[in-house]
This record gives structure tokens, C-alpha cells and sequence, in this order.
């Protein structure tokens, strides 16, 4: 009994969509009864959304496809302004409907000018009486466009005066959409996300040639109880399964397990796809280094990953001068006094300070302090004596360039620059013990 | 300029490696494009883009080099589509886009100039976009593919369908959105088009989870590539320039010490190194007349030959050849002030014995330096750098340092002390030099005594630990043990020293006759002016130039720069005949952080009409001269643009100062 039925298509075609897009059959069967039939005007709109890789696109494209449908598929990331946006639509229009390829280009500037052509381009005989879909993805995009696009996309049925259907395809609500004044309000439509048992028969959906089904299916169950946690992501899972079989079959393929010795097998990869958890899913490692790995029989502690590399090896000067903005960036600016004078006398952290700076500095975060105090504390924790020479400056925006200074509020030189430390306490304190300097004794919030 | 282009070659021997690392990389990513992914693994997994990060350090001066080189390799071996791409070019996507379709485009042309015509067409309708660098590339490979066969013209080591190479120079600098947007966008385009991205690092390779987040980073396949540490490339360098008998310029300990402090204070970078070397070479030939002689040996004699009077003078005026001067006998002396002829013989001789000097010198530093190397605390230095200044500075023999090495090498264990003399020997039969024969000779005979002693010495001392031991064993009770042990102790003090430990002594005293040898200051040797570039201070100020400083001195004390007799005036006062800005600049050093302009001006025209004197009646006491304002404003408007003082909204009338203390 086929869940999917419309009087427009034959019934293969339906039993065939059912079979490639498991566990979408709601979400297609709505779809199904809001098209029509070919000829019948749509809904204006339709407004997709769900979270990431539960479908949306992949359905909507099947769909389109596989029932012929005359359809125009843009994704808008690709287009930063409109303009790219308007004349791809209209060059795919144009493939659509001479199916020689005109190597003409259109130009357009403005959505009016969309409009026209729009009406023009859709003038041919095969165009006229069917309709026709335009199909945005990544929606969220069109946002930052002219203010004027969405609405128009969204009543482009009205203001062409043709048979079309314009469908937003997103991962956002519609409530983040929706314009101030006078929008046409589209028919939205959720796509929730995949469940476990979802995954589970999508995965297993596809399995190599060489091995059974249940085998495969045993496979993705092992793995979806170590990932499901973390990844619910279909299209990661999915490489990550790829990645990780390999191993998995490798004591069938050396003979010291058949495919149903599934608690072997369950011994043989469980700590290996956890290891894989920490270092291949997080891109600490490549995959391809991962798949090399497995090939060698190595241990995937001998590729580090990267964010073990974290020492940066910095110039004197410039250890200090970090040092410097970070003291400065997280102490008071009025507790220097206690830090770097010689007779400063006692200060206790209660009475000495307002209200709101008793919380930890380190929880509010870095704040900008101008370049003299930064040069000022310098000098204070710096041996020698320390020239200002060009340097030194060259080397306060060579911090910056490296992103561990930032430059706060306009650039104007002249007026006292402002900069705040944008690095970690573990770091600095790394940096501060290649100098031999006990950063924790200047620290404010650890007094 | 020969050290320039040694420099270079040094540079490119030392980032083959990476260079050769970053081609096999793309290889084999590039390898699993073309494989037509029919296998099941190949099509289950998501097709990510492959990218190298490549860790260049913080010297940030240094990496275009490097990234130039990188991109000739590239476009050499791999694909003739190698795009570079700068942070500050791209602000936005579309900036991003429209530069990558230029540099793209134009090395196609490059490649092919017959199709210029097309080129230029399609330029004219080429839109930004990733679709029409598809169809692009899809038109450019087609067009090769069908015409090498026939043709073969096109280089023949580039690959089947190259891969576009795009380079992110600098990758920290880069905004989120359009590191984002961008591999989001190719990596929809990855099957038609085969992209690899190389990310330029200067501080962490973590900085790439900082800027991409997990969705975008899972598109990516990161590897890591790091490049050579910059001490190390230094090291290269020094090596290879200065420690070498190759180029006759050398530095003195002074300029070698200001070079490198430059460089580990401040910068990191090796080009900055080298530019200062070049300078200090210019600088040398440009102020030591003697400098001609400061080229191979031979064609110094040729020069000395053809020398005027003037330059023997110039000779005689050397403070080291003073030096030798007077050491000699009376009548040599009267000569050697003298006679022409008599000078440039003695000069020629000279110049042989510096060159021995230092074909002498820097077998024996490495000599020295593989045995301090691995002292523990280090007391000569790690690096050879370290005790060439050393050595460079004074009789190294004399300084408690070397003291200290000498007592830690006396306590080395055999085995150390055996590879050690194998590393000398091999670098004294390394260098050419004639005077080292008996050396090797020497050393070679210690290290055959070394031998012998093993074969002897293994059966005795293993008697005499089995005994000793065999003693303990018998004891029992623990008065009896004591005892014992007191003794062993007791005869181990008193105990001669054995063969391997005066073998050992015999061999520091062998070291050490060489060091004082070979090893003497080259301040101390004649004629060393003619090398040796050693005004540290000039170098300083063109390379570690203080603006600010300067500012001070200029407007604190003008005479400084300006050589007019009537500003020579003590450091106190403040004198009328100085230009205005200067007075102004003094006034204000008087004040706090807020100025009053009216009080200013007051104080500035009561200087300025101080000498004046008698006509100053004449004038309304006061109302200020109108060209006085005027010189008054003028002068407080350039102050502002030098950046010493701003505009304050705080109080009206009123500027703030900007800046602190004497400088």
C-alpha cells in the first residue's frame, strides 16, 4: 500500500520516489498535493525549513526531477547581490525553455527589470501551460540583499502574472524572514529532524556491494551508538561510516570472524571509532591522513592532531609586549599602582573596589586600554631598558596583524589608539614562562 | 651581489623539503579527483576539499618569499593555476571571486598567446562567479586535452586536468564570512572543479577552528605542513656566510651582536638579516677607504702593488698596524713609516696571515663548539653564534665561561667523548687548510688510544668490581658493612687516576692548545680593519631607528640637525632664536595633561619678544602682535599633526597632551 498517491503521475514513479527518500513520505505526499497537477496554479510560495541535512534539498530536487517538472534550482550563496541572483535565474530560464543553448547574455539590474524579462522568457509554448518552480536555497541569504527581493519573490505569481511558484528553501524560521510591511505570507512547511531509527535505515540504506545488508546494518548500529551523541548529522555520518568500514571488516577479511560474530567485531571498533571521535570528526586530523593511518596499522596517536601544534614562538619584544597587553587588557587600570610602583603601600581587593568589579575580570573579558599604558607596563616589566624605537611599534601592529592584539574602534593613529589582548590565560602563560616572568603574581583577579 | 645570491639558495635548499612535501600532497589528493570514484567507499564519503596548512612562523616579512617560491614550484611541476590571495584585497566575497577569476584568467594567457582574442571577449562578459570559473576551466582543459597530443607544447610536466591551486596568504587576517562563503561555495563546486586550498599560518594551526566553524571545517581535508623554525634558518645562514672563508667581508662582534639582537628582540626575520648585512657591506666599502683590499686574496696582492702614497698612508694611520708598528725594531720602524714599497711588502705578508688566520679559525671554532654544544647549562652558548662572539670579543681563553666548559668536559664519559673527536676529525679533514695535518694526525692517535683502553681496561676493572663486590657480599652485619663501605670510599678517593681519566685530561689539554692558537680576537689581529665592518652604531640608527627620540632631539635641541651657530645654546633655556615650533614644544613640556591655549600663547609670545626688549614697551603689554598669533597657531597646528597634543572636548580652550616624559 503506497502512502504516496496522486492522480497526475503513475503509480512506479511514486513506489520509485518512496524508495530513494526513506522516511520523507509526509513532507513529500504534502508537497505532491500542493503542486497540482501540472497545469494548475500552486501556492505563490512555499517556504521550507528544517535543520541541517534533514532532506530538504535533497527531496525537493528528486522530486522536480524525477517528475519532470520544469524547475530552477539557485543557491543563494553563491550570489552576493542580487544581480547575480536575478540573471542566474533568468540564464537557467532561458536553458529551460529553448533547449538549444542561446549563448545570449542577460543582463539585469533591478527586479523590475526581472519582472519583464521573467514574463518574456516564459512567453514559449512548452512554458505556458505548466507550472513553473523556482527554487532558492539558502533563503537566509536573501535577507542581506535589497530589501525589496524577498517580498517580490514571495508574490512573484502576482506581479508576473504566471503560472510560478517561488519556494525558499532554509535552516532559519520564517519569523526571522518576515519583512515589516506588506509581505504575502508563504506556506510553510517543516521538515523535523531524523530520528534514530531514521538514521539508522537511511545509513543503512546504502550498502557496499560486497557485504550483506544485516552486516552493513550491524555496522551502522555500532556506529550511530557512538556518534549519536555528538553528530546527527546525516551527510557526517555517512563519511564517517565510509571512513571507519574498512576497518570494521578487517577481521572478516582476514578470516578470524564471520560477518554474524558481531560481538567481536563490536570489540574490534568500538575503541577505534572513539578514537575517531576525538580526532577525525573534529578535522583534527584529515581524512585522508586517517585512512592512511588504518592502512599502516599505526597508531592514530603518531598524527597530531592540530591543535596540539598551539606554541607559537615569538620574538622577545614582542613576549612582552603581549604580556603587557594582557595584564593590561584584564587588570584595573587603577590597580597598576599596586602592580608596578616600588612603595605602594597595602591594598585590600575588597575596599578597594566598586561593586562591579569585584567579579573575576577573566569572565568579563579582555578591555581596551590605550597605547601608553601598554608601553608604560613595558617598561615596568622588562630588565633592560627598553628603547621606543620604530620596532617596537612596527611590532605592536605586527601583534595585531597575528590577531593576538585587536585594534579596538576606528584607526585613526593620531588620537590614541585603543587595543585589547584577544589570547587565552594558557597562553599567555605559556609565553610568560619561555621569559621567565610569574604572570599569575600581576594578575588582578588571582591576588 | 654574490652573498644575495647565496642567501637565496640557501633559502630554497632549506624549503625543498616543504616544497617537495606540499607537491606530494596534492598528488594524492589530486590522484583521488581523477579516480572516477566508482568504488563504494569513494562515493559514500562526502568529497572534501583538500587543504594544506602550511605553519610559516611569526616572522611575517619573510613569507612572501617563501609564497613566491612556492607558486613558481607549483606552477613548474603541478598546474599552471596558482592564485595567491591577500586579506586585505578581499574585504568581501565578491572581491575574493572577482580576484581569483583575474589572476586565473591572466595566466591562461599567459600560457597561450595565440588566444588572446578570446580571451579578451570573454573577459568582457565573465561574471564573478564559481559557475563561470566552472565553465571556464571546463574550456581550458578540454582545449589542452585535445591539442597536447598534437601539439606537446604546452609543459609537459603539468598534470592531466591540473588542480587550481589558491593560496591565503595570510590566513589569520582573513574575515570569517568570506573564508566561510567561499569554501561553502566551492565546495559545491568540487567535482567539475578540483580546488586545493593552501592556508598561510603565522601563529597556530588552531586558528582554524577559531575562524571556520564545525560545518564549514568538515568540508575540509586539513593537513599540516610545517615549515623550518627561523632560529634554525638563521642558523643556516650565518653558517653559510659568515662563518666561512668564502667571502672575505666579515663582521666584528659589535655589528654581528646588533644584527642578531634585531633579530631575536624584535622580528624574527632572516630577510631582515640579510638586508642588514647587505647594508653593513655597503656601509663598509663606502666609509674604509682600505676596503679595496677586502676581496680574494690574490687580486688583494695586485691591488697592494699599485697602491699611492695616500693609501700607504692610510695604512700607517690603522691603529693596528700602529700597533704592529711598534712592536717591531727601531730600524724596521723607520722604514716602515718611510718607505712606500717597504709597506706594501709588509702588508702583503700581513694580509696572508689574516687570511691563514681565519682559514685557521673557523675549523677550530666548530671544533670548540661541538664540545660546549651539549654541556649541560650550556656555559659558551648553544648556538655557534654565540661563542663566535664570544670568541670575536675577547681571549675566550681568559673568561670564566670557558673555564667552566673546559672543567664540564673534563667529566665526560668515554663515549661522548670518543663521537665528539670523530666529529672533529671529520671536520678538519673537511677544510683545506694545510696546518691541520698534524691536528688530525694527533686526534686520530687519541682516539686509537681510546680503543686500546677499552680492550685493556674491560677486563681489569671488571676484576676489580667482582672483588669488591664479592667483599660486600661476605659481610654481613651491618658495623662490618659500614666499614667496608668506608673504605671502598677512602681508596676510590685516594686512588691514582686511571688511564682513561688521564687519557681524558690530555685531550682537554690538547683542545684547549688549539683554542689558544687559533682562537685569538680578530680585534687583535693587524690589518683586521680591512675585513671587519665594525661601526655597530651607524647600523643601529638606519635599522633600529627611534622616531621618537628623534622628534625629542629635533625639537629639543635644534642646533642638533640644523648646524646654526646662534641655536647652540645650553640645554636649560629656551632661546627666541629657535624656530616657533621648537619653543612651543618646550613650553608645553612644562604642562600637564590639559593646556591652556590663552596661557600658552602668553608664555609663547613673551619668549618670542624677549630680546627685543626695548620695543616691547612700545606695544600694548596686553594684546599679543598679530604675527605672533598667527606664528603661535601655526606652530600649535604642527604640534598637533606630529602627534603630541589633540583637541579635548573637557574643557574649552583647552588641548590634551599626548605623550609622557622626556621622550
Amino acid at each position: 500500500m503506497p502512502t504516496l498517491e496522486h492522480p497526475e503521475y503513475p503509480e512506479a514513479t511514486l513506489l520509485h520516489l518512496e524508495s530513494i527518500m526513506p522516511c520523507r513520505e509526509s513532507q513529500m505526499s504534502t508537497l505532491l498535493s500542493v503542486f497540482g497537477e501540472r497545469q494548475q496554479y500552486s501556492f505563490p510560495s512555499i517556504f521550507i525549513y528544517g535543520h541541517t541535512s534533514s532532506g530538504k534539498t535533497y527531496v525537493l530536487q528528486t522530486l522536480l526531477k524525477t517528475l519532470e517538472l520544469p524547475h530552477v534550482f539557485v543557491n543563494c550563496v553563491e550570489c552576493s547581490t542580487s544581480r547575480l541572483l536575478l540573471e542566474k535565474i533568468l540564464s537557467q530560464l532561458q536553458s529551460l525553455s529553448s533547449k538549444t543553448k542561446s549563448a545570449s547574455h542577460i543582463s539585469c539590474d533591478t527586479l523590475n527589470q526581472f519582472v519583464c524579462l521573467f514574463k518574456q522568457e516564459t512567453m514559449a509554448e512548452e512554458l505556458q501551460n505548466e507550472t513553473i518552480y523556482i527554487v532558492l536555497d539558502k533563503a537566509e541569504q536573501l535577507r542581506e540583499m535589497e530589501a525589496n527581493v524577498l517580498p517580490a519573490f514571495l508574490r512573484l505569481q502576482e506581479l508576473a502574472d504566471r503560472n510560478v511558484t517561488v519556494i525558499l528553501v532554509t535552516e532559519i524560521v520564517w519569523e526571522l524572514f518576515r519583512p515589516n510591511t506588506g509581505c504575502f505570507e508563504p506556506f510553510t512547511l517543516y521538515f523535523p529532524d531524523y530520528s534514530i531509527g531514521h538514521l539508522q535505515k537511511i545509513l543503512s540504506h546504502d550498502h557496499p556491494p560486497e557485504y550483506s545488508a544485516d552486516f552493513y546494518a550491524a555496522y551502522i548500529n555500532i556506529l550511530l551508538g557512538v556518534f549519536y551523541t555528538v553528530c546527527r548529522d546525516l551527510k557526517e555520518l555517512r563519511h564517517l561510516a565510509a571512513l571507519n568500514f574498512s576497518k570494521y571488516c578487517e577481521p572478516v577479511v582476514k578470516g578470524e570472524a564471520n560477518e554474524r560474530d558481531t560481538r567481536r567485531l563490536w570489540k574490534n571498533i568500538e575503541s577505534h571509532l572513539k578514537k575517531a571521535m576525538q580526532t577525525v570528526y573534529l578535522r583534527e586530523v584529515s581524512s585522508s591522513q586517517w585512512e592512511r593511518l588504518q592502512q599502516d596499522d599505526g597508531e592514530p596517536g603518531q598524527v597530531k592532531g592540530l591543535s596540539a601544534h598551539t606554541h607559537v614562538e615569538l620574538p622577545y619584544y614582542s613576549k612582552f609586549l603581549l604580556i603587557a597587553a594582557y595584564l593590561a587588557s584584564y587588570n584595573p587600570s587603577r590597580s597598576d599602582k599596586r602592580f608596578f610602583l616600588k612603595h605602594h603601600g597595602k591594598m585590600k581587593k575588597t575596599t578597594f573596589l566598586k561593586k562591579h568589579e569585584k567579579t573575576s575580570n577573566h569572565l568579563l573579558g579582555p578591555k581596551p586600554f590605550p597605547l601608553d599604558r601598554l608601553l608604560a607596563i613595558l617598561y615596568s616589566i622588562v630588565d633592560k631598558r627598553v628603547a621606543p624605537t620604530g620596532n617596537i611599534f612596527s611590532q605592536i601592529s605586527s601583534l595585531v596583524t597575528l590577531q593576538l592584539l585587536t585594534l579596538v574602534g576606528h584607526d585613526d593613529q593620531l588620537d590614541g589608539p585603543r587595543y585589547k589582548c584577544t589570547v587565552s590565560l594558557d597562553f599567555i602563560r605559556a609565553i610568560a614562562r619561555t621569559v621567565n616572568f610569574d604572570i599569575i603574581k600581576y594578575l588582578y583577579d588571582f591576588l | 651581489m654574490s652573498t644575495c645570491s647565496v642567501s637565496k639558495q640557501i633559502q630554497e635548499e632549506l624549503n625543498k623539503q616543504l616544497y617537495d612535501n606540499i607537491i606530494r600532497f596534492l598528488r594524492q589528493s589530486h590522484s583521488e579527483f581523477q579516480e572516477k570514484k566508482i568504488e563504494w567507499a569513494c562515493r559514500m564519503k562526502s568529497s572534501e576539499i583538500p587543504t594544506a596548512a602550511l605553519v610559516l612562523g611569526v616572522n611575517v616579512t619573510d613569507h612572501d618569499l617563501t609564497f613566491k617560491r612556492l607558486s613558481e614550484v607549483l606552477q613548474d611541476n603541478v598546474t599552471p593555476y596558482v592564485v595567491s590571495l591577500q586579506a586585505k584585497e578581499c574585504p568581501g566575497i565578491r572581491h575574493l571571486l572577482k580576484k581569483l577569476m583575474g589572476q586565473l584568467t591572466d595566466c591562461y594567457v599567459e600560457d597561450q598567446s595565440e588566444e588572446e582574442e578570446y580571451v579578451t571577449v570573454s573577459k568582457k562578459r565573465i561574471r564573478c562567479s564559481l559557475d563561470a570559473l566552472t565553465d571556464w576551466y571546463e574550456c581550458v582543459t578540454k582545449k589542452t586535452g585535445s591539442e597536447t597530443p598534437s601539439k606537446k607544447r604546452t609543459s609537459p610536466s603539468h598534470w592531466q586536468s591540473p588542480p587550481i591551486v589558491v593560496i591565503f596568504k595570510d590566513m589569520e587576517s582573513f574575515t570569517t564570512k568570506v573564508l566561510q562563503d567561499f569554501i561553502v561555495i566551492s565546495s559545491q563546486h568540487i567535482h567539475e572543479l578540483p580546488l586545493v586550498l593552501i592556508f598561510g599560518i603565522a601563529t597556530s594551526p588552531m586558528i582554524i577552528h577559531r575562524l571556520l566553524p564545525h560545518s564549514v571545517s568538515s568540508l575540509l581535508c586539513i593537513e599540516l605542513f610545517q615549515c623550518l623554525s627561523c632560529k634554525e634558518h638563521l642558523g643556516t645562514v650565518i653558517d653559510k656566510l659568515l662563518l666561512t672563508t668564502k667571502f672575505p667581508f666579515k663582521l666584528s662582534e659589535k655589528v654581528l651582536q646588533v644584527l642578531i639582537n634585531i633579530f631575536l628582540y624584535h622580528d624574527f626575520s632572516v630577510q631582515n638579516f640579510i638586508k642588514g648585512f647587505q647594508l653593513s657591506v655597503v656601509e663598509h666599502f663606502y666609509s674604509q677607504p682600505l676596503s679595496v683590499l677586502c676581496c680574494q686574496l690574490p687580486e688583494a696582492k695586485k691591488r697592494v702593488n699599485s697602491f699611492s702614497h695616500e693609501q700607504c698612508e692610510h695604512i700607517r694611520s690603522l691603529p693596528s698596524f700602529r700597533r704592529y708598528v711598534e712592536s717591531q725594531v727601531s730600524e724596521k720602524q723607520i722604514a716602515l713609516l718611510t718607505e712606500d714599497n717597504f709597506v706594501k711588502e709588509v702588508t702583503w705578508i700581513l694580509l696572508e696571515d689574516l687570511h691563514i688566520y681565519h682559514e685557521n679559525y673557523f675549523p677550530v671554532l666548530k671544533c670548540l663548539h661541538i664540545f660546549t654544544s651539549s654541556l649541560p647549562k650550556y656555559p659558551l652558548g648553544k648556538q655557534i653564534r654565540e661563542l663566535h662572539c664570544a670568541c670575536l670579543e675577547k681571549r675566550v681563553w681568559e673568561t670564566e665561561e670557558y673555564e667552566s666548559a673546559l672543567q664540564l668536559v673534563r667529566m665526560l664519559c668515554k663515549a661522548d667523548l670518543v663521537a665528539m673527536l670523530q666529529k672533529c676529525v671529520k671536520i678538519f679533514m673537511s677544510f683545506p687548510g694545510k696546518e691541520f695535518g698534524n691536528t688530525v694526525e694527533k686526534l686520530e692517535e687519541f682516539l686509537a688510544r681510546f680503543q686500546n683502553l677499552e680492550v685493556a681496561e674491560a677486563s681489569k676493572v671488571q676484576d676489580e668490581s667482582i672483588s669488591s663486590q664479592k667483599e660486600l657480599q661476605k659481610k654481613t652485619d651491618l658495623y662490618h658493612l659500614q666499614k667496608t663501605l668506608l673504605q671502598l670510599k677512602e681508596s676510590r678517593r685516594s686512588k691514582k687516576l686511571t688511564k682513561f681519566e688521564m687519557l681524558r685530561f690530555e685531550v682537554v689539554d690538547f683542545i684547549d692548545s688549539l683554542v689558544r692558537n687559533y682562537l685569538a680576537p680578530a680585534e687583535m689581529q693587524t690589518l683586521h680593519e680591512v675585513v671587519y665592518f665594525s661601526a655597530a652604531s651607524t647600523l643601529c640608527e638606519h635599522l633600529n631607528a627611534a622616531p621618537r627620540t628623534a622628534l625629542h632631539t629635533a625639537l629639543n635641541n635644534p642646533y642638533f640637525y640644523l648646524k646654526n651657530q646662534a641655536l647652540k645654546s645650553d640645554a636649560g633655556c629656551i632661546s627666541n632664536k629657535a624656530p616657533d615650533i621648537c619653543i612651543a614644544y618646550k613650553l608645553h613640556l612644562e604642562c600637564g595633561r590639559l593646556i591652556n591655549l590663552v596661557d600658552w600663547l602668553e608664555a609663547f609670545s613673551t619668549v618670542v619678544t624677549a630680546v627685543k626688549g626695548t620695543d616691547s614697551d612700545s606695544v600694548a603689554s596686553d594684546e599679543v602682535d598679530e604675527i605672533i598669533h598667527a606664528r603661535f597657531i601655526r606652530a600649535v597646528s604642527e604640534l598637533q599633526l606630529l602627534g603630541f597634543i589633540k583637541p579635548s572636548k573637557q574643557k574649552t580652550d583647552h588641548v590634551a597632551r599626548l605623550t609622557w616624559g622626556g621622550c
